[in-house]
């Protein structure tokens, strides 16, 4: 496929270094993480300080301190880890909007909800799902406040003297490693569409609903 | 080789296959809401695209409206600004859309079913998650994201790799008192918030055929909760006589080669599935969530758990979580939970059948004085229907608020919702924190459930109130 002339939409990602921050929930909901008040927005921008909103801030809009986004050096981490299940319940794409708006782009768990998953390629966020084990062990970096790095081309994390191999499906990598435009992709096979169409009109004609 | 109802309804659409799995899938019909639409049109039009088949497009302003008087229009700003937004990007694109005054406007998952836009064996998208309810059709429905809604309008296409195929099989007849949601909520008890990622859920068994396409709706509606990319009933002859004569429905020889086509969607004997479980239906009971997440279901009779008898640490630390945040204790019995206010509406049960099953508990009782209790119809049709059989009077006698048709205190975006601490029994579909209001309790139940706790004041047993 020529993918030279597709345009870039999202930002390209590639590697990541960052003290990452660790929330030992489970079943994260996307209400959690970015709740309805928030999703009354036009925009795609804007929602990084609603991020997690009801664990970030009290009653009168104070921070929670000890709250760990709200915690230096967690209040810059570009890596989230996370409890089994995360970004369930809704479609809301505002949820990883907010997550990028804040300045995550990869989040870690042993399990995503379907659509929050895909939804994060769209956005240019990678999520890494690693087993159990593997999450505790790179918690520890979080609470010790180290760095670690993350490599989407060679699906690779280092920290210390280590490193976990992840896996991804190659289109979403090659996706966000170029930050494609996916609708123009699709486009590109236009005529396979019309094709398709084409014949439905004859084998389904009231689908058109002409 | 025998398939599965998915199976085919997936290669029926396939418009085209990459070798690493990744499909080009066509979409037949495209829901479209104001709250997760607008950065979706702003898209086409930074990029110059157009929506390629407007036709197949239906939008509807549901999540924002007041459910009070509107003659008044929206006072909420940011409400009333992504409502007209709705509305001025319909026009700009061709679409039609169910406005506000429109009285077939509704809840996005309830007007579809109604006009007739939703039909066996399509592939059916919206920018919302509970559109798996369509699948009690027959048809292949998902939620979708932002950015994939605005892929739909500009190709009608999704890329999507294969899900894999699951079974939930319920065989019996349910006990009296017990609806389509004890179902659902069982089959999440059992198999957990997660327990179908990565699946698609095909419902079975003679207790499934024997429901009525409602009570389906019912049951796929709340397919996402366990974790499910969609859930779907093969159709048969109650959904044809359901989509008979409805406004968007294929007429005349149309309607022949559709019924004609809609007969051979089922999966074929022997068809392999990935997962499957059994259920008995006469072991369902009528069930009630105690906790934060869906799969926290107890009976009626049943109690609240104890973490400390949970080995699982995560578990025990969200049972913990859970527990503080609604405000119960260990072992605390179900039936002395208890309420502050009752809602009756959603896109899982603000149909008309849900408002009769509710109604028949309530006629000639009043609820409890410190409750507060209120009916929103799914869709201004189904309003129009309860009014002519009289449910409103029932409704309103017993003390209940009825109110104008939209998702309301399901999400507690509009004017419509909990106050801290305060306790629900709800029949929506999420009881996530906060979901029904910052600080918020919600305890998920059936219709005729909730107009039993609206009546006792605590959660109860609608059996009591059954003759
Ligand atoms: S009724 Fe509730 S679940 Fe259904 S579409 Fe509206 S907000 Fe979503």
């Amino acid at each position: 496929m020529m993918l030279e002339s597709i345009k870039i939409k999202m930002q390209k990602f590639n590697t990541l270094k960052s003290i990452p921050a660790y929330l030992p929930i489970v079943n994260i909901d996307t209400d959690m993480i970015i709740p309805k008040q928030f999703l009354k927005t036009i925009k795609r921008t804007g929602l990084g300080k609603n991020l997690f909103f009801e664990m970030r801030y009290d009653d009168n809009g104070n921070e929670i301190n000890n709250f760990v986004l709200n915690k230096n050096p967690f209040n810059k981490s570009k890596i989230l880890i996370a409890g089994k299940n995360f970004g369930c319940g809704s479609s809301r794409e505002h949820a990883p909007w907010a997550l990028l708006d804040f300045g995550i782009t990869c989040v870690i768990s042993s399990s995503f909800a379907d659509i929050f998953y895909s939804n994060c390629f769209k956005n240019g966020i990678l999520p890494i799902i690693l087993d159990d084990e593997k999450i505790k062990e790179l918690s520890e970096y979080a609470n010790r406040k180290e760095e670690i790095s993350i490599d989407l081309s060679e699906e690779k994390i280092v920290y210390g003297n280590s490193k976990i191999n992840f896996e991804i499906d190659p289109f979403k990598k090659k996706c966000l490693l170029e930050g494609l435009d996916d609708i123009a992709l699709s486009l590109k096979k236009s005529e396979k569409i019309k094709t398709f169409e084409n014949n439905l009109k004859i084998r389904k004609s009231w689908i058109f609903n002409d | 080789m025998p398939n599965t109802l998915y199976d085919k309804i997936w290669n029926d659409h396939l418009v085209d296959q990459q070798d690493d799995g990744t499909a080009l899938i066509f979409v037949d019909r495209h829901l479209v809401h104001e709250v997760t639409s607008p950065q979706a049109f702003e898209g086409l039009r930074n990029s110059n695209r157009t929506v390629r088949h407007p036709k197949l497009t239906l939008a509807v302003a549901d999540h924002n409206v007041p459910t009070t008087d509107r003659s008044k229009g929206i006072s909420d700003e940011e409400s009333k600004i992504q409502v007209d937004t709705l509305e001025s990007n319909c026009k700009e694109f061709g679409i039609q859309l169910f406005g506000m005054g429109d009285k077939r406007q509704g809840i996005v998952h309830i007007i579809g079913p109604e006009q007739g836009f939703t039909q066996p064996g399509t592939v059916i998208v919206c920018g919302d998650s509970h559109t798996a309810t369509h699948g009690a059709f027959g048809s292949l429905a998902f939620g979708i994201g932002t950015s994939e809604v605005e892929h739909v309008l500009a190709t009608q296409t999704l890329v999507q790799k294969k899900a894999k195929n699951f079974r939930v099989n319920v065989d019996g007849k349910l006990p009296l008192g017990v609806t389509s949601k004890d179902v659902i909520l069982q089959i999440i008890g059992k198999i957990g918030t997660a327990g179908g990622t990565g699946c698609v859920i095909e419902y079975a068994g003679d207790l499934i055929r024997s429901l009525s396409v409602e009570q389906r709706m019912t049951i796929c509606n709340m397919t996402i909760e366990g974790g499910a990319r969609a859930g779907l009933i093969a159709p048969d002859e109650k959904i044809f006589k359901y989509l008979e004569g409805k406004p968007m429905s294929p007429k005349g020889e149309a309607w022949d080669k559709a019924i004609e086509y809609w007969k051979k969607l089922r999966t074929d004997d022997g068809a392999k599935f990935d997962k499957e479980i059994n259920l008995k239906a006469e072991e369902i009971l009528p069930m009630i969530t105690w906790g934060t997440s869906p799969q926290d279901v107890i009976t009626i009779d049943g109690k609240v758990p104890n973490p400390l008898n949970e080995k699982d640490e995560d578990r025990k630390n969200s049972l913990e979580r859970s527990l503080n945040y609604m405000g119960l204790k260990p072992n605390m019995a179900a039936k002395d939970i208890k309420i502050d206010k009752v809602f009756i509406g959603s896109c899982t049960n603000g149909r008309i059948e849900d408002l009769r099953e509710a109604a028949k508990i309530l006629k000639d009782k009043k609820i409890a004085a410190h409750v507060h209790a209120m009916v929103v119809p799914g869709s201004g049709l189904v309003k129009e229907q309860a009014e002519q059989e009289g449910l409103d009077k029932i409704f309103v006698n017993s003390g209940f608020e009825w109110r104008e048709p939209g998702c309301s205190m399901c999400l507690a975006m509009n004017a419509d919702k909990l106050k801290p601490q305060e306790r629900c029994a709800s029949t929506s579909n999420r009881n996530f924190e906060g979901r029904q209001g910052r600080g918020g309790r919600t305890h998920l139940v059936s219709p005729g459930m909730a107009a039993a706790a609206a009546i006792s004041g605590n959660l109860d047993d609608v059996r009591k109130y059954q003759n």
